[in-house]
Formats: C-alpha cells, sequence, structure tokens
C-alpha cells in the first residue's frame, strides 16, 4: 500500500509535467487550429537557453530568467510571426509538417552547439523527503506538482475570471463575432502563444533535473503530452490537465503492477481505448463541422 | 651512372612518397546520436586521438591512416545501413559499432566482405557465434559477469539480489550470464526488472526493489539511465549496496548522478582512473585534447586503432584479407606497442584477456579498489 502511495504520487508528479506540456497543445489548437507537433523540442530548449546563460556566468535564479524570456520570444513570438502565420494561410496540414520540421531543426542545432551527450541541471526543488501522512514523499515531486497545479490554476482563473482571459476565449471561439465587438483578436492569439512559450519554458525548469538536459529529451515528452490532450479532449484546457496527470499515473502503474517491458504500450492501448469509445476525449466536447 | 643514381633516387623518393600519401582507410560507425551518444562520442574521439598520435609519428608502415566516421543514430537499422555503405568504400578495416544490438546486425555484413571489425560491444553471444572477423576491444559478458557474480556472492555477501537490466541485447545478454552465475553460486535473484532504453522515470522499477529488500542491487542499463536510476534509489532511500558493470560507474554517469553515485560500485575492463601509467597518460592527452575525462569507450576506440597498427605491423604489410588471421591469438605487449596501454591477447574467438579492476565511486570519484590479473 505505501508502494501504492509513492507510485500515486510520482506518477502525478510526472502527470502534471504532461499537463503543463499539454495545455499548450490545447491552447494552440484553440486560438490558431494549430497542432505544434515540435511542443517536445520546445520543452527541451528551454533548459539549454539557462544552460547556456550558466555557462558564460549568470547565477541559476537569472538564467532561468533569461530562458523563461528568451522562450518566450523564440518559442511565441518568433514561433508565430516566422513559421504559424505565413504557413496557416497554406492551410493546417502544411502547418502541422512545418512544425515538424522545425522540431527536427531545434533537435539538431542543439546536438550541433551544445552536445549531443546528456548534461546534469540544477533543481528549483531541494533534494530530501517529506513527511506525508505517514509516507516519505521527495520534495521533488511535491514541488513539480505545487508548481504545475498552481499554474494551471492560475491559467484557468485567467482564462475564466478576467477580462483579459473572456476576450481570449471569445477570440478563440468565435473570430469574427470577436472582431465585431472589439476584442483585438491578433493580439489574444498572440497571447496564447506568449503562454504557451511560457508553460514549456515552465516545465522545461521542473523537469530537466529529473530527465536530464539531452537534445532527444523532447521526443518522449511531446509523444506523452500529445497522448494526454487526446485522451483529455484536445479542445479543453481542463481535458488536457486530467489527460497529463491520468498518463502519468497510468504509465508508473502500469510499470509496477502489469509489466515494466511493456509499460509504454499501456499508455497507447488507453490512447485506443478512449478514442474507439470518446473520440472527443474524456472532457473535450464534440466540434461538428457544417457543410 | 650520375643520370641513373638520379632517375633511382627519385623513384625512391616518388615510391615513398605516394606510398604515405596513399592512406590506409579505416570505417567508423558510431552512436554519434540518439541513446548511445555519450558511447559514440568518447569511441569516436578516441579514434581520433590514437589516429593523430600514430600519424604524427610517421603511421602504419610508413602511411597515413585516415577515418571516416558514420552516424548509427543508435539505431541498430541505420548501422546496418551505414555499415553496409562503409564496406562499399572498400575499408581496411570496419571500427564500432558500440551497442551490442548494432554489431549483432552489422557483423555478418563485415564477415561476408572479409573485413575485421573491432567492435565496443559486450554481450556475450557476439563472438560465440563463430563470426572470423569479430574482434572486441572490452570484455565480453562471459568474461565479466561471473567476476560480478563472484564479488557479489564472496565479498557483499549477498544471499538474495535485484537484478535491473535494459532490455536490448546488451542488457538481456548480462542478466542472463549474471543471473545464471548467481545462482550457481548461491545468491537468489529475488526481482529481475527489465526497463527501456532512454527511460525516465524509474520510480516504479525502484518501488519493486524496495518491496524485494534484496541484500544487493545489480544494475545494468545504459549510462544516462544509470545516473537516473541511481538519483532515484538514493530518492527512495536504498540502502541496499549498489553493484554494476562499467556502465554503472563511468565519469559520465557520476557527473549526472552526483551524489547519488557515491558508494556504487563496479567491475571495469577499462577505466581511465586505473592504476597503470600509460592510462594515465592517456587520460591527460585526451582531456587535453577535448576537454573532458572520457568514459571507457573512449579508451576502447583508442585501443581499437592501436589494436590495427600492432597487427599491421606485426604482419609487415597492409592485407585486409589476412588481418583476422593475425589478430587471433596475437599477444601485443605494452612494452612494445605504448598504446595499446596494458598487455593483451586476443582469444581464437575474438575476444580479450588482460588485466581488469574492480572500482567504487568514492567523492563523486571513480577509486580503484583492487586490480584483477589477466587469466593467461
Amino acid at each position: 500500500m505505501s508502494n501504492l502511495f509513492d507510485l500515486l504520487v510520482a506518477g502525478l508528479a510526472t502527470g502534471a509535467i504532461y499537463a503543463l506540456v499539454a495545455v499548450g497543445f490545447t491552447l494552440l489548437w484553440q486560438t490558431s487550429q494549430t497542432i505544434n507537433f515540435a511542443q517536445g523540442e520546445f520543452v527541451m530548449l528551454p533548459a539549454f537557453l539557462m544552460l547556456a546563460a550558466m555557462h558564460v556566468g549568470a547565477p541559476f535564479w537569472l538564467a532561468i530568467i533569461i530562458g523563461i524570456l528568451l522562450s518566450m520570444i523564440l518559442l511565441g513570438l518568433a514561433f508565430k510571426m516566422l513559421l504559424v502565420d505565413p504557413m496557416l494561410r497554406h492551410g493546417v496540414l502544411p502547418l502541422a509538417i512545418a512544425t515538424m520540421a522545425l522540431a527536427i531543426g531545434i533537435k539538431e542545432a542543439v546536438k550541433q552547439f551544445f552536445s549531443a551527450e546528456a548534461s546534469p541541471f540544477p533543481s528549483i526543488v531541494p533534494t530530501g523527503d517529506i513527511k506525508i501522512l505517514g509516507h516519505a514523499v521527495a520534495l521533488q515531486s511535491v514541488g513539480v506538482l505545487v508548481v504545475a497545479i498552481l499554474t494551471v490554476v492560475g491559467l484557468t482563473m485567467l482564462l475564466t475570471r478576467t477580462s483579459l482571459g473572456h476576450q481570449m476565449q471569445a477570440a478563440a471561439q468565435n473570430p469574427t463575432v470577436a472582431r465585431i465587438i472589439g476584442v483585438p483578436v491578433e493580439r489574444m492569439i498572440l497571447l496564447t502563444f506568449l503562454i504557451n512559450a511560457f508553460l514549456v519554458a515552465l516545465a522545461s525548469l521542473l523537469i530537466t533535473p529529473i530527465y536530464l538536459a539531452k537534445f532527444s529529451s523532447g521526443e518522449v515528452l511531446g509523444q506523452a503530452a500529445f497522448i494526454a490532450a487526446i485522451v483529455g479532449g484536445f479542445n479543453q484546457v481542463r481535458g488536457a490537465i486530467a489527460g497529463g496527470l491520468l498518463i502519468g499515473v497510468l504509465d508508473n502503474l502500469a510499470a509496477a503492477y502489469v509489466s515494466t517491458q511493456y509499460r509504454a504500450a499501456v499508455p497507447m492501448i488507453f490512447l485506443i481505448v478512449v478514442i474507439l469509445f470518446r473520440p472527443q476525449g474524456l472532457l473535450g466536447r464534440a466540434e461538428e463541422r457544417t457543410v | 651512372m650520375k643520370s641513373t643514381l638520379l632517375v633511382g633516387t627519385l623513384l625512391a623518393v616518388a615510391t615513398a612518397t605516394s606510398a604515405f600519401a596513399q592512406s590506409i582507410k579505416l570505417a567508423d560507425v558510431a552512436e554519434l546520436s540518439g541513446g548511445g551518444a555519450t558511447v559514440g562520442t568518447n569511441w569516436k574521439n578516441g579514434i581520433d586521438l590514437a589516429i593523430e598520435e600514430i600519424n604524427a609519428k610517421g603511421g602504419v608502415l610508413g602511411r597515413k591512416l585516415e577515418v571516416s566516421h558514420a552516424d548509427s543514430q543508435s539505431n541498430p537499422g541505420v548501422a546496418r545501413a551505414q555499415v553496409q555503405k562503409a564496406l562499399d568504400a572498400e575499408p581496411y578495416v570496419l571500427l564500432g559499432p558500440g551497442y551490442s544490438g548494432s554489431v549483432k546486425v552489422t557483423a555478418p555484413l563485415a564477415a561476408e566482405a572479409g573485413i575485421a571489425q573491432i567492435m565496443g560491444g559486450e554481450a556475450a553471444e557476439l563472438t560465440q557465434a563463430g563470426n572470423k572477423f569479430l574482434f572486441r576491444t572490452s570484455f565480453g559478458q562471459q568474461s565479466s559477469m561471473p567476476k560480478v557474480a563472484r564479488y557479489i556472492n564472496g565479498d557483499m555477501k549477498a544471499k538474495t539480489v535485484a537484478v535491473v537490466w535494459v532490455n536490448n541485447d546488451f542488457g538481456r545478454g548480462g542478466r542472463d550470464v549474471v543471473s545464471k552465475e548467481l545462482e550457481r553460486l548461491g545468491t537468489k535473484v529475488v526481482a529481475d526488472l527489465s526497463t527501456e532504453a532512454g527511460q525516465a522515470d524509474f520510480a516504479a522499477d525502484v518501488g519493486k526493489i524496495k518491496a524485494a529488500n534484496p541484500d544487493a542491487v545489480f544494475i545494468y542499463l545504459n549510462e544516462e539511465e544509470s545516473a537516473r536510476i541511481l538519483k532515484e534509489l538514493k530518492r527512495q532511500g536504498v540502502t541496499a549496496p549498489l553493484m554494476g558493470e562499467t556502465t554503472l560507474i563511468g565519469q559520465k554517469v557520476i557527473e549526472l548522478a552526483g551524489d547519488a553515485a557515491n558508494g556504487a560500485r563496479g567491475h571495469v575492463g577499462l577505466t581511465t582512473d586505473a592504476p597503470v601509467d600509460l592510462i594515465k597518460a592517456f587520460r591527460e592527452k585526451f582531456s587535453k585534447k577535448y576537454n573532458y575525462v572520457p568514459d571507457h569507450n573512449g579508451l576502447k576506440g583508442y585501443l581499437a586503432v592501436y589494436m590495427v597498427k600492432a597487427t599491421t605491423e606485426k604482419m609487415g604489410k597492409v592485407d585486409a584479407k589476412k588481418f583476422a588471421d593475425t589478430l587471433h591469438g596475437l599477444t601485443i605487449k605494452a612494452a612494445d606497442e605504448p598504446g595499446i596501454l596494458m598487455d593483451v591477447t586476443v582469444s581464437d574467438t575474438g575476444d580479450l584477456d588482460r588485466q581488469s579492476f574492480l572500482v567504487e565511486v568514492v567523492e563523486g570519484k571513480q577509486v580503484v579498489k583492487q586490480v584483477l590479473p589477466k587469466l593467461n
């Protein structure tokens, strides 16, 4: 039973990271019908930006700020203006393919400029355990979980409780009507891209001490978050969160109680089952198209 | 007479110049990206260092060594294609790959071409298939794992052990040999855990180890995963002694795992911390050139090239077809060829016999605890 508790906490911590990354998928989908297949690499890159800042002498806290700011410029602003806007005119499919190319480009660039080898990365959460309900739980897992929950709660409040959030939702749901009622749609879409860039930078900061900084680390993460977004519901932020947590826990429980050899297959099987019985995802809403 | 002498001298110079110009071409296929990037990068750098040294001293039999590097992407399928491409260029000797799975699928190609392949794979089965063109740069698992099992059973006095292995040819080969030896010696395997290459989260695996409560844990994973599981073992408070082979206590693992690597022990065929003067000199040269301390794969790449040099000089000619025959049964003494670092004997199967070491990580550094002698 104590083992189950440990597995649940570790699974939730990993799942919270998947959730942060998955939220990015849903945000971009809602505002610009974009599936960003470079989302995993978007999580990998900020860690290297922070490492680069530390290599030139910046202390860790400053490197974090530099990393987040650079991520928002490169993975938010530049991504939207240099890739999404020009490509979206040609349709969603060319854009999706362009993001695949971007993923390869980012990976190869990091490999070339830094190293193909993994590097250690400092943790913002101290090592050690705390006691929760009599169980020793890693501070790192708790820290990851808390930061991720606070971020998601903050994001949800922004979207549902503020005028800015309502404008963002209006721009996402019906841009034409939103423009008529005076919502600066383009600015709202840009804000979404910036929020996604912030989320991936945060995910990078939280997960890299565990996963290690490596040019290829985005592959696993991007795939897991993509599955999480589909399982939870691609068009709902809350779905992405639920999907992320579910996949994180499922992966750990599968490894412990089903088979370590087939653990990677379990989330995929779960994904297939969800798609078969609820194509819009567990918390997603069915999208209808008028012809 | 004068003109004859002049022509003769010119011819001799021209021949010598053309002989040096006609370089000996080696082909290397290594894990330069993907999960084995640490392995491949060290291996490649070791090769380049050896070639630079040899060429600076006049080459092999007066001919310069040249190498082409190709990336297997740590993928056996890609490795096979790259080896086929490399063999099409008719190299003198094929170097690499480092991953056993990649060696397994490429060895038949090199054998078919009659080209010797000097590789870094350690899976026991590689040299047991009767391939006369395949040579190791390190111990095979059939040599190292019995030593590991004896240490766990004897020195650690472990009655029970958890075995954690990576689910590929390398990991499976090691697990099969060590489990068999442990059972034979009377140490019971109470947890047998397979993990995936590139796996990030080891919480569940370590949870299973805790539940099994073994006297010792044997870890046989690739470098990055070794670092991750060491961190997780420390995080979950596992106190059982940790034993592994070369990949558990390498420099990169220590760098990645930090404090969590302290106390881990392992048998290593090659380590840059070995109390051997020639190895210390190698470590210094390598670190100076590449700005980091190499792991055993750097040594493997370096030794592969010096095996080529020693064998070719033994033959007295560059003959790709006779190379493998000459290398079988050859003993290369460090006194005669310092680049080989330690006396080594190559068996008829392509396996090696030489000294090895028992290492423990103490305060972030490898410390050699015992030197295990050459068997024959």
